[in-house]
């Protein structure tokens, strides 16, 4: 009973962290701010994935992001020299048919979704699923094995090297 | 079993994240928050699909590939996002939405 209550306020503060910081990251003025919020958000996904017992996918979400994409922005944002972001007025057309738009989407997602009966699995939801299991699925063939998706991904970051090499090299 | 939490709350927190990611979408004015906008969306239905995995079909392992290569796909993705981005910094000096119709010119 004890553990059940620790974990639910794990799971409350990584909800929160993610919750606030994602709408910090939008409304902030400072795209380098944008950027740091953007990887609280990432970490606790992660979390939340490490919380659903997928190891893998969080590990995989931590490396990715915080290895890789975040460090991307950071260096785009001071190779563009664009630090501050001029503001939208605060009585702008736009800005409050976004809010609008937002507020009832998420009114209309949560109605949606704590109205919908959702099916019932009679099979244990929190099992570890093993890493050999993984490479398994990852490397087969047969159904339900992801061997060609997996090739496929390996040719798109081949392809998208090359795009981005070519679209940002220096033209003399 | 009761699982701890119920999936409701994730999905609830995923869709606070979609939205916020439209809201800056629709709002920002910088191409590059604007890709941060956009990130907060892919990572939100990344959420989605674990935690479909998880709570309805648990003998399976197909959301939890989906999530896999739709992150390898957001990165690559941005990667070349970037690389255009930095390229047109390189003809505009800034990197405003509303300055992208001179690259026609």
């Amino acid at each position: 009973m004890q553990n059940v209550l620790v974990l639910r306020i794990i799971f409350g503060l990584l909800a929160a962290v993610i919750a606030v910081f994602s709408v910090m990251a939008v409304c902030t003025r400072r795209i380098l701010h944008a950027a740091t919020y953007l990887l609280f958000v990432l970490f606790a996904t992660a979390g939340l994935y490490f919380f659903l017992n997928y190891s893998f996918l969080g590990a995989v979400q931590l490396l990715v992001y915080a290895g890789g994409v975040i460090i991307l922005y950071v260096f785009s944002i001071l190779l563009t020299n664009t630090d501050r972001e001029e503001p939208l007025p605060l009585f702008s057309l736009r800005r409050w048919l976004a809010l609008l738009a937002t507020v009832g989407g998420v009114a209309l997602a949560g109605f949606l979704l704590l109205s919908n009966v959702w099916p019932q699995t009679e099979l244990p939801v929190d099992a570890e699923i093993g890493m050999k299991q993984i490479g398994h699925t990852l490397m087969g063939t047969q159904k339900g094995q992801y061997l060609l998706p997996f090739e496929v991904m390996s040719v798109l970051l081949l392809a998208c090297m090359v795009g981005a090499l070519v679209i940002g090299r220096k033209r003399s | 079993m009761e699982p701890v939490v119920s999936m409701e709350c994730y999905l609830i927190v995923s869709s606070i994240m979609f939205f916020a990611g439209i809201y800056g979408f629709i709002t920002r004015k910088n191409l590059i928050a604007t890709l941060i906008s956009i990130e907060l969306v892919l990572t939100s239905t990344d959420i989605n699909f674990a935690v479909f995995n998880r709570f309805l079909y648990p003998g399976q392992l197909e959301g939890m590939f989906f999530t896999l290569f739709s992150i390898g796909v957001s990165a690559a993705e941005t990667a070349v996002a970037i690389a255009i981005i930095i390229n047109i910094y390189r003809n505009l000096k800034n990197v405003e939405t509303r300055n992208l119709k001179k690259l026609k010119d």
